[in-house]
């Protein structure tokens, strides 16, 4: 499902019927029902709803992927100086990062998204100010506990710089961890972009952003009860395949963890 | 106790960071809310002068202690938009939320817990498939399509509940604000079924997250619990295993789905913000929306604060009860 996800980024303006009516308008064909021409009909410009989902795609990659990437560049290095080192500066970084945790991430990202005005680029800074705590918190976690381990204790007893410690040893047997947390972050990530978009936060018309399209079509129900159901059956399917990858993966790389909600 | 005083000694510090990361976020901004408030055809004198006013005219740094000392003694600030006290706008819109959210916490635990322990019992029949599709679905769909789907199907459609809003009229006389208790209070069977029937939607689309939520962990300590020794003991020793499941295990399990609580609420917190935008809920949710649309900075200063507050309330409630539950840790 994710596979063909990526496949369908990529490849939209091959598999669009339409692909110039992101930004075309025809105003006689306006909101057509689903038929042979336009398989899930058209909507408020006229534009073919099915094309549009397909470039949608693209912009809920590019977000999350985008996103979720700063999210563990800056998340992942500081959970590991911060669970490696046991000072005040750790302490602080952890404390900041609950401060960032003690409100739910939608709430911070509509703040930092409405301050810095609605784009596809500040969508994608205000999910990822939002949500590197998630992975500072996890891998302080693993390394404290990866700090106990005999491999580690015996590579610092050998004489090993920190990095390399943290680097080499440490990172390795925490990164199944890391996996599973991005993948399961992906979905939510989407999520919130959808509802940033669906508050009119998110990159600005006239986008195919599947939360955007799916407020404007709020306008035309209930004669129009297509136009909201494509890119809603989207969010729904992409999110959810995210979420599977991530049991799945958890089951796979992390059998300590496995939970019975999964059996 | 140490735990609890500890948990406590961190809530100052952790709103204070939380203040200065909100003051932060809507002072860093490029544009001028000042500007935008008075009109393009406003006169320099007359931005300056609003600009005196708010207090925007001050380094950032008095501005921030001048915000801090305003939290502290209840003052949030005026919002730009309603010329009102932001907090006396938080506080008219309380109430509407907090109905609202009660009606979903209490749908998600009461629907919830009973089929995440079924599911567990009948694992891996056809009811717990059902069940897990429906949990898979409840963390995937977004809840503001959800919402439209509701509206198309039971507003439009079928015409069986209203579309939006959360009264028809006035409603009640306002005493608690909450309109089920005051229609009662107030003797009216009108008002209540008409607020209950607005009630509906909202809380069904609130509430299924929620619901997914506690039905998948419930399921989880459920199994692990049923897999424990005392449990076989219980069997050996004749116990029904209605008793065993609903009185032993249910306890034991219930402990790993108490420490979620606080995941619920972040998941209800952030839906009530969607939810009441979709179904026009006039509460704390749809002031943030309105607030954004009109770039009313203050007022989603003071959103955010009050709801990272709550936020955090409740955590510290949530470790409290898991410390006593559970004192191991």
């Amino acid at each position: 499902m994710i596979l063909g996800l990526i496949i369908v980024a990529i490849a939209a303006p091959v598999l669009a019927p339409y692909p110039d009516d992101v930004t075309e308008f025809h105003p006689a064909e306006r909101l057509m029902g689903p038929g042979v021409q336009h398989f899930f009909g058209t909507d408020r410009m006229g534009s073919d709803i099915f094309s549009r989902m397909l470039f949608g795609a693209r912009i809920t990659i590019t977000i999350a992927v985008i996103a979720i990437g700063v999210s563990v560049l800056i998340g992942v290095p500081i959970g590991l100086l911060a669970g490696y080192y046991r000072n005040w500066v750790s302490d602080a970084l952890m404390r900041v990062s609950d401060i960032f945790l003690a409100v739910p991430q939608i709430i911070l990202a509509i703040a930092i998204a409405q301050t810095l005005g609605a784009s596809i680029e500040n969508v994608i800074l205000a999910l990822s100010a939002t949500y590197w705590p998630f992975w500072a918190r996890l891998v302080y976690a693993e390394t404290r506990s990866a700090l106990n381990e005999a491999y580690v204790e015996a590579s610092i007893a050998l004489g090993a710089k920190p990095l390399r410690v943290m680097v080499m040893h440490v990172l390795p047997n925490i990164s199944s961890s890391i996996i599973v947390r991005t993948t399961i972050g992906m979905g939510g990530t989407i999520l919130t972009a959808a509802a940033l978009g669906f508050l009119g936060l998110g990159p600005p018309a006239p986008s195919p952003e599947w939360g955007r399209t799916i407020a404007e079509s709020r306008e035309f129900l209930p004669e129009a009860w297509w136009y909201a159901t494509a890119p809603g059956i989207a969010i729904f399917l992409v999110v959810m395949g995210f979420n599977l990858l991530g049991d799945g993966l958890r089951d796979v790389l992390d059998p300590r963890t496995r939970r019975s909600a999964s059996d | 106790m140490v735990l609890i005083i500890n948990r406590s000694l961190w809530f100052v510090p952790t709103l204070v960071g939380l203040m200065i990361i909100t003051f932060t976020i809507s002072h860093i901004i490029p544009a001028d809310p000042v500007a935008f408030f008075a009109g393009e055809n406003a006169t320099n004198e007359q931005i300056e002068e609003l600009r005196a006013r708010y207090g925007f005219d001050k380094p950032l740094h008095i501005q921030l202690i001048n915000y801090l000392i305003g939290v502290t003694q209840g003052d949030l600030g005026v919002s730009i938009y309603t010329q009102r006290p932001i907090s006396e706008d938080l506080l008219s819109r309380l109430p509407a939320t907090m109905e609202l959210t009660f009606m979903a916490v209490l749908l998600s635990t009461v629907v919830g817990i009973p089929l995440g322990v079924i599911a567990a019992v009948y694992r891996n029949t056809m009811f717990d498939h059902v069940l897990r599709v429906i949990t898979v679905s409840g963390l995937a769909i977004a809840s503001f399509w959800l919402a439209i789907l509701f509206q198309l199907l039971f507003a439009m459609e079928l015409q069986i509940t209203p579309l939006q809003g959360r009264i028809d009229g006035w409603g009640p006389e306002v005493i608690t604000g909450f309109f089920l208790i005051d229609s009662i209070i107030a003797g009216d069977f009108d008002s209540f079924m008409n607020a209950a029937a607005h009630l509906v939607l909202p809380t069904l689309t609130l509430a299924f997250p929620a619901m997914a939520t506690i039905m998948r962990f419930t399921r989880a300590g459920v199994l692990d619990a049923i897999n424990s020794n005392y449990v076989l003991y219980e069997q050996a020793m004749g116990f029904p295993s209605r008793i065993i499941i609903w009185k032993y295990v249910l306890r034991n399990a219930l402990i790993g789905t108490v420490t979620q609580i606080g995941l619920v609420f972040g998941i209800l917190i952030a839906g009530t913000v969607v939810v009441e935008a979709v179904y026009d809920w006039p509460g704390l949710g749809l002031y943030a929306v309105e607030a954004i649309l009109n770039s009313d900075y203050n007022a989603i200063m003071g959103f955010t604060l009050i709801t990272g507050a709550f936020f955090i309330i409740i955590n510290l409630i949530v470790d409290i009860i898991q410390g006593v539950i559970d004192p191991r840790n």
